[in-house]
This record gives structure tokens, C-alpha cells and sequence, in this order.
């Protein structure tokens, strides 16, 4: 199994500013020191080098990403997505880009929830303008369809849902009901978050992925604790919203339906998971502040640790694949 | 949970010992119950000596930012002080410290709180 992720930003979709980019360009040629570099190989090698939050960006677009259960060639391929956001769109163009526009794929999504940031990329997803594609979009809410329908059209969006070449169809799954969906064990749970939320726990091949994001630990019920515990029991890999910081979570921020860094690792921790990747970034963060978050999360685990298998820690950026 | 409190001036200092996680932070809120209900304005504050205490988890935490919530309304007054080296590593990387009043020592925390 392997995850990539394709949008990994909270709220609302970002993008690096002409300052922040000549930042970092200025810090890679103080990193430079007069070097010389024969070739753009070469100049990239050693970019590779340098601290992530000055050669790289953690990226801006809202939450998308794809279970690959097996390697897509040029024929046709069923698709699994987790989340619209805004990373949805160069899904699309990844996809187009590999098989062209004739052949037909499969798109499984599994909805966390339908709030703007996780479907605001479907209307700029080009494989739903073409027929012969077939998308599958799987939740738990009521208003799924409608909530879809609602943005694409008149007037937000200039073209009407109704207009898409793709067959779509809407299905809907129930909590802690688990079901078999394209040779994937996929189990959903019910989170806290505004109109709720809902996680999934994915199986396949012995690997176990959990994508839990827009949700909310009240830690005031040991239920509730044991009941995510169990549901993230043994994963290698959990995709945990981690937006805000422990002490906001808790204070100002109470009841805005995210969690923390800290709490991740705690759940992590009491349920044996392998790895952890924070997600739904905050928007105000900046790639250094995002790269510290990651180093404090990975001492806070080793501090914790007692006598745990250690549990890796990282911060998910666009186009990050992590095989499991 | 054991809290041996003392009462220092108009200051009630609480000491919990050994670990504090997600089991038993439960016993930790009902433990400080009897002295939250005294936190008023017109009441001793209260003051946590994290001397003795090895690792707090967010569940613990949470139970000490509910406290204060509950007291601030009255007038009450909560502080901690003393964390060692790994508890101030967690009071820093969650931010506690900077939602909640947080002192290096015990007479910087007792000091802190008769000048309030």
C-alpha cells in the first residue's frame, strides 16, 4: 500500500508568496557559500541537502490523498482518494497525464466531511468532465450529494453538476459498519467536528492506513480516548489532524472541531501505531514554522516514549509518497 | 490521588507525585475538587508544585486548564510551578506555558501569586 498525498493544508488552500520564495533562495545561496555547480543536477543535489523549509515547501493545497493498492499503468485503474479538497486538481492532471483522456477510470473517494475546504477541489477535477469515467464518492452524511451539487452551479461555479460527462454516484456508508470497497476493508468512525466528521480506517495486504482529519479530542471521556485507541490499534499509519497547538486546542480554540501534535502522538503512542503524519496544516504557518512543529512533535515523542517501539513522526507535505 | 495540600499564606500549594495520563487524570480533577471549590477571589489561589511529578499527559493538562476556567470567572487564581526538566519540555511543546501561568520554582510561583 502506498499513500501520497496530494493536498495537505487546512481550511483554505495557500500558496507561497514572491517573499517567502526569495527567502528561501537567498538562504540556499548563503547555504552555498560561493560553491559552483556544473550542471542543474548537480545544483539540485546539493539543494537536497538543505534543510526541507529552505529547498522545499510543505505546500497549500486542502486535503486530498490517494491509496495506491497497486501501481497504475496506462490502462485503466481504480482510483482511491481520501477527501476533494483543492489537491484534487493535480490529481486530475496526474491522471490525464498518464492514461490521456480516452480511457476510462474508476474513482473511489471516501468524505471526511463536506465542509468547503474538502470539496472545493471536484469542480476543477477534469476526469469528472469526461465520460466513460465512473466516480464513487462514499460518506457518512445525509447531505453528501447535496453538498456537491450545492457548489458546482450557478452561483458559485459556471458549469451545473449536472453537466459532468462522469457517471457519479453517491454512497452512503454508517459508522463503525465496516464494508469492502475495492479489494480495500474500510472501516468509518464517527469524530467531533461541526456537523461531524468521519474517519476511516483502510485494511489491505496485512497494512493498516487510518485517515483521521477535522477531528476534535475532548480527552474528557476515557471512552471516547479507548474508542480512537482501538480504531487507530496497530496502524502504520495515521493521518491525524494536527492543525492547532495542544494549549489553543483546549483554550481558545476549544470546540473549533481540531487537534494537536501532542495529542496525536499520544493516540499514537497507547495504540502501537508505526507512524504518524501530521496534517490539515494551519494556513498562517509558514514552512519554518511547520519544520519546528515537526522537530518538537518528534522530541515529544521521545520523551514520551517510556517503553514504546518508537513511533516515527512527520510532517505530510503535497507530493509526499509514503509506502507502508 | 494524593495531593499533600499545605497551605502557604493565602496560597494552597497542591503536589502531585509520579504520573499523571489519560487513566487517572479523572482522580487528579476529582482530587482537586475540595480546593477549586475554594478558589474565589476572596479564597486562597491555588498553586500546583510540579516538583514531584514525572510526565503529564494532555489529559492531565486539560484537567488544569478546566480548573483554572472554572476559577478565573470567581476571581480564583491557579498557577504551576517547578516542572522538571521533561514536564517544562511538554508545558512548552504543547504551549501550556503560554495559556497558563508557569513558574520555574515554588517561591517564584507562591511569590507570583501573593502579588496578584
Amino acid at each position: 500500500m502506498r499513500i501520497r498525498f496530494w493536498g495537505t493544508r487546512g481550511s483554505l488552500p495557500i500558496a507561497l508568496t514572491a517573499p517567502e520564495v526569495e527567502a528561501k533562495v537567498a538562504a540556499a545561496l548563503l547555504a552555498a557559500d560561493g560553491r559552483r555547480f556544473a550542471d542543474l543536477a548537480a545544483a539540485r543535489a546539493f539543494a537536497a541537502t538543505l534543510p526541507f523549509h529552505v529547498a522545499r515547501t510543505f505546500g497549500g493545497h486542502s486535503s486530498c490523498v490517494e491509496i495506491e493498492l497497486h501501481a497504475p499503468d496506462t490502462g485503466s485503474h481504480d482510483y482511491i482518494l481520501c477527501d476533494l479538497g483543492s489537491g484534487v486538481r493535480p490529481f486530475g492532471g496526474a491522471v490525464l497525464a498518464r492514461h490521456g483522456a480516452t480511457t476510462p477510470n474508476t474513482f473511489h473517494v471516501f468524505m471526511s466531511h463536506v465542509h468547503w475546504d474538502h470539496i472545493m477541489g471536484f469542480p476543477l477535477f477534469t476526469p469528472a468532465y469526461i465520460p466513460g469515467n465512473l466516480i464513487r464518492i462514499y460518506g457518512c452524511h445525509g447531505e453528501l450529494e447535496a453538498a456537491f451539487r450545492a457548489q458546482h452551479g450557478a452561483p458559485s461555479f459556471p458549469v451545473d453538476f449536472s453537466q459532468l460527462g462522469a457517471r457519479i454516484e453517491f454512497v452512503s456508508l454508517s459508522p463503525d459498519v465496516p464494508v469492502t470497497i475495492a479489494g480495500l476493508e474500510v472501516l468509518p468512525k464517527l469524530q467531533i467536528h461541526a456537523g461531524d466528521s468521519y474517519g476511516y480506517r483502510f485494511a489491505h495486504g496485512g497494512k493498516v492506513f487510518v485517515y483521521s482529519t477535522d477531528s476534535e479530542h475532548k480527552l474528557d471521556d476515557p471512552e471516547l480516548t479507548d474508542g480512537f485507541i482501538d480504531f487507530f490499534r496497530d496502524a502504520d499509519l495515521v493521518v491525524f489532524d494536527a492543525m492547532y497547538s495542544f494549549a489553543d486546542a483546549i483554550s481558545v480554540k476549544e470546540d473549533w472541531g481540531h487537534s494537536s501534535n501532542v495529542v496525536g502522538v499520544e493516540l499514537c503512542q497507547l495504540a502501537n501505531a508505526k507512524r504518524l503524519a501530521l496534517f490539515h496544516h494551519e494556513p498562517i504557518h509558514d514552512d519554518r514554522r511547520l519544520a519546528d512543529i515537526e522537530a518538537e512533535t518528534r522530541r515529544f515523542e521521545e520523551i514520551t516514549r517510556v517503553d514504546a517501539a518508537p513511533l516515527e513522526v512527520f510532517a505530510a507535505y503535497d507530493g509526499l509518497e509514503v509506502t507502508l | 490521588m494524593e495531593l499533600s495540600p499545605r497551605r502557604v499564606g493565602d496560597v494552597i500549594v497542591l503536589r502531585p507525585a509520579g504520573r499523571i495520563d489519560h487513566l487517572n487524570a479523572d482522580d487528579f480533577r476529582s482530587s482537586i475538587e475540595p480546593q477549586l471549590a475554594a478558589c474565589t477571589g476572596a479564597g486562597p489561589a491555588l498553586l500546583f508544585d510540579l516538583s514531584g511529578l514525572e510526565y503529564i499527559s494532555s489529559a492531565g493538562l486539560r484537567v488544569l486548564m478546566v480548573a483554572a476556567k472554572t476559577a478565573k470567572p470567581r476571581g480564583g487564581r491557579i498557577a504551576v510551578a517547578a516542572p522538571q526538566p521533561l514536564v517544562a519540555e511538554v508545558l512548552d511543546i504543547s504551549r501550556f506555558n503560554l495559556v497558563f501561568p508557569v513558574h520555574a520554582s515554588l517561591d517564584e510561583g507562591l511569590r507570583a501569586l501573593r502579588a496578584a
